[in-house]
């Protein structure tokens, strides 16, 4: 992992660690449940858990402001949920009812939400950049600062899209954070089974990008990388590429039998990186939170998520009449 | 031996030009690769070149000189001591010469339309107009119509935008944004690198994040490398997120058979986009139908495929001058009405459709001539009404046989009106081939005026 040492993290307040703390966790056991829905046959057709990644999507939107947009691929979930989606809206999408984001009509791949400037949720691997340069594109030219931060993977990374992008953004100085979430594999193919690219975000270089590779398992690493590619982006100097180093727990969905990689492997991930521990180790370490503080939010956000499951098993299906609706505008 | 230049076709399309400015004059010696005038297409002015070399014996057309056909002579050289009376007397018959054979025109457009662009009605069928009675009209060519279409609407909403490649400083590549750049400025009218995937990516973007993007493919053809935006993020969207983001944007080009361009550039697509939910398909035929429907178009708060033929750019027609023009998505025209036969067809398609009519007429079968304007929403009330009084339906097309307009349209007749039909409904289409260059199979694989007229005589059982 090409990680810098959160040694040298900026000062953080126990306010701000404790809310880590509980964004990364209800990402995490909203993960867990929808896994277990699934399994239960609540939860159709693909279901991508962005268990293990937390940080990532935790740590950006600390550096974000209100009227900044996102988008991102299938696996969104936690994108969602960092953002300030409601848990139960995202959830009864999952299970395909009414009371989901997209009225049930979208599913776990395809979820938006306009009031939160979460543009997807979006199935064709790639697609999710140039989108998020367009984004960027109508805030530059209806004159904002609000930059996009649009979230790939690294198989996704091998798209010929996400070049034509690159070009595109840099000759147009357009305000887009490019995030490369590496949590490498593509699926069953490891990075280095696919390109012989000793790092994906220095392929930027080639168009004049600027970027960096950053610890995705720490998240105020994240938050201060971001931090800077933001202020880039806010000052006309985007577009900026992070490269998050990271590392997802799960199957690429829920049917992945996961056999590309062994179980020691994932082991070493969770038991010396993750990054829920790291911040719970900064919290108790550092006499920030007690045990006791720390079980009261595991509670609360269990609740939470209990009550989205709740709420996605009696929200009713669509009705009928919702196969014909929002064809056209 | 003195030597005739002759006027150059400059264009896959080019039919006649404007002989701009010489910049010669007689008696100069002249090299080979030597510029020695400017013409003017419809498409762009272009530098001509001598091929020969010798010295300037005459120039035959003066310069300001519009439509001059290709391979009319245009200057004599002459050889060293030659007088340029010497040189043979300008051949009134171009058509004659080989190179004229392979002109463009001669490939794909019936004689008649090939007739002067500068002439106020040159286009068949015209003036069997389907404008209402009274209103006053303005002559303008198709290409004329897009560009002022474009331009109303770029000046009444400030959030609409025009970017593709060539669109700005270069004038269009088929000169429907000529200007623009000029009067909207680089922030409007934004060329593009040649990346289509990727811009029209960020074009549906730019609509969710506000805008009202318009998106020109130098052809549809390119518009394959972007196919999935236009599908899976422009058409989709709407649904996929329950209403909450849809993508009011157009993307408009030339689409079809131009003229000998070969199997890469010259499909139509009209069927596929209008197999698809989510998105609105428009095909114009003239260049009322360009403004109006285009405005109609921009307006529209989903995506919009915009099916332009670059046959047609460089037609007339006439368009109401009116505040305002708009023709409403999903309400086809009777461009001339009949009795014995309804012929549905769209775009170029009717260029054959209307010149059957006339033929037919002749014979005393009367058609009746329906322009569907729109593929998706497409106006079955208006064929089938013309079905049920007719019996009879032959529909036109340049596009491919499988899962034709045509074939959705003969389905929906059977299904609506089969007690109606007189006769097995004929669909008159491109061949199932890829588009061939040699211009005498080109000319076989498009839709044929004498395959129309076949077509009605045999519902007719004439």
């Amino acid at each position: 992992m090409a990680a810098k040492k959160p040694a040298d993290r900026p000062n953080v307040s126990k306010e701000e660690l404790l809310k880590f703390y509980r964004e990364m966790l209800l990402i995490r056991r909203f993960e867990e449940k929808a896994g277990q829905l699934y399994g239960m046959g609540l939860i159709g057709g693909f279901c991508h858990l962005y268990i293990g990644q937390e940080a990532v999507v935790v740590g950006l939107e600390a550096a974000a402001k209100e009227g900044d947009k996102r988008i991102t691929s299938y696996r969104d979930h936690g994108h969602m949920l960092a953002c300030g989606m409601d848990a139960k809206g995202v959830m009864a999408e999952l299970t395909g009812r009414i009371g989901g984001y997209s009225k049930g009509k979208g599913g776990s791949m395809h979820m938006f939400s306009k009031e939160r400037h979460f543009y997807g949720g979006h199935g064709i691997v790639g697609a999710q950049v140039p989108l998020g340069a367009g984004l960027a594109f109508a805030d530059k030219y209806l004159g904002n600062d609000n930059v996009t931060f649009a979230y790939f993977g690294d198989g996704a990374a091998n798209q010929g899209q996400v070049y034509e992008t690159y070009n595109m953004a840099e000759l147009w100085n357009l305000p887009v954070v490019f995030v490369i979430e590496n949590n490498q594999y593509a699926m069953g193919t490891s990075v280095k089974r696919s390109t012989k690219s000793p790092s994906l975000w220095e392929r930027g270089a080639a168009y004049g990008i600027k970027g960096e590779a950053v610890d995705g398992m720490d998240v105020l690493a994240v938050k201060a990388a971001g931090e800077k590619a933001v202020a880039a982006c806010r000052a006309g100097d985007g577009p900026y590429i992070l490269e998050m180093m990271t590392y997802r727990y799960r199957g690429h969905s829920m049917s992945d039998p996961a056999k590309y990689r062994t179980r020691e492997e994932v082991e070493k991930m969770r038991s010396e990186k993750d990054a829920i521990e790291h911040v719970r180790d900064l919290l108790l370490q550092g006499g920030l939170a007690s045990d006791d503080d720390l079980k009261a939010i595991d509670k609360e956000i269990k609740a939470l998520v209990n009550e989205s499951a709740e709420f996605a098993k009696e929200s009713p299906e669509p009705p009928l009449e919702e196969l014909w609706t929002d064809i056209y505008a | 031996m003195a030597t005739q230049v002759l006027m150059p076709a400059l264009s896959p399309t080019m039919e006649e030009g404007t002989l701009a400015k010489w910049l010669v004059k007689e008696g100069d010696t002249v090299k080979s690769g030597q510029i020695i005038a400017e013409i003017e297409t419809d498409k762009a002015t272009m530098e001509f070149e001598a091929v020969d070399e010798g010295t300037v014996g005459k120039l035959l057309v003066a310069e300001g000189t519009a439509g001059v056909k290709v391979n009319t002579p245009i200057a004599v050289l002459v050889e060293e001591g030659e007088s340029a009376d010497a040189a043979p007397a300008p051949a009134a018959a171009p058509a004659a010469s080989p190179i004229a054979a392979a002109a463009p025109a001669a490939a794909s457009v019936p004689a008649q339309v090939a007739a002067p662009v500068a002439t106020p009605v040159a286009a068949v069928g015209w003036p069997h107009s389907d404008l209402p009675e009274g209103v006053a009209t303005k002559t303008m060519t198709v290409r004329e119509a897009l560009r002022e279409a474009m331009a109303e609407e770029m000046r009444a909403d400030p959030n609409v935008f025009l970017m593709g490649e060539e669109v700005g400083e270069y004038q269009g590549a088929y000169k429907i944004s000529q200007g623009l750049l000029d009067e909207f400025g680089a922030k409007r009218v934004v060329d593009t690198p040649i990346t289509e995937h990727g811009f029209a990516g960020i074009a549906v973007g730019a609509s969710w994040g506000g805008l009202r993007p318009i998106v020109e493919f130098m052809t549809f053809n390119f518009a394959m490398q972007a196919i999935d935006h236009l599908i899976n993020s422009a058409a989709k969207t709407l649904y996929m997120s329950g209403g909450q983001m849809g993508s009011p944007m157009v993307f408009r080009g030339p689409n079809g058979a131009a003229a000998r361009v070969a199997a890469q550039h010259s499909q139509d697509y009209a069927a596929w986009y209008a197999a698809i939910p989510g998105l609105k398909v428009a095909m114009p035929y003239s260049a009322a139908d360009a403004k109006g429907l285009l405005k109609t178009a921009i307006r529209d708060p989903n995506p919009v495929i915009f099916l332009e033929n670059e046959i047609l750019y460089g037609r007339s027609f006439e368009v109401p001058v009116q505040e305002d023009f708009t023709i409403p998505f999903g309400k086809a025209s009777i461009l001339r009405a009949g009795t014995d036969v309804t012929v549905v067809s769209f775009g170029i398609g009717l260029t054959y459709a209307l010149q059957a009519a006339e033929e037919l007429a002749k014979e005393g079968i009367s058609a009746e001539v329906i322009n569907l304007r729109t593929l998706r929403p497409i106006d079955y009330d208006t064929v089938l009404a013309s079905v049920m009084k007719t019996n009879r339906c032959v529909t036109v097309e340049e596009g491919f046989p499988v899962g034709s307009i045509g074939n959705h349209l003969a389905a929906t007749i059977m299904q609506r009106a089969f007690d109606h039909l007189d006769a097995p409904v004929v669909n008159c289409t491109g061949k199932d081939v890829p588009m061939p260059y040699a211009a005498n199979l080109e000319k076989l694989a498009l839709t044929t005026t004498a395959e129309v007229v076949a077509a009605v005589k045999s519902v007719c059982y004439r």
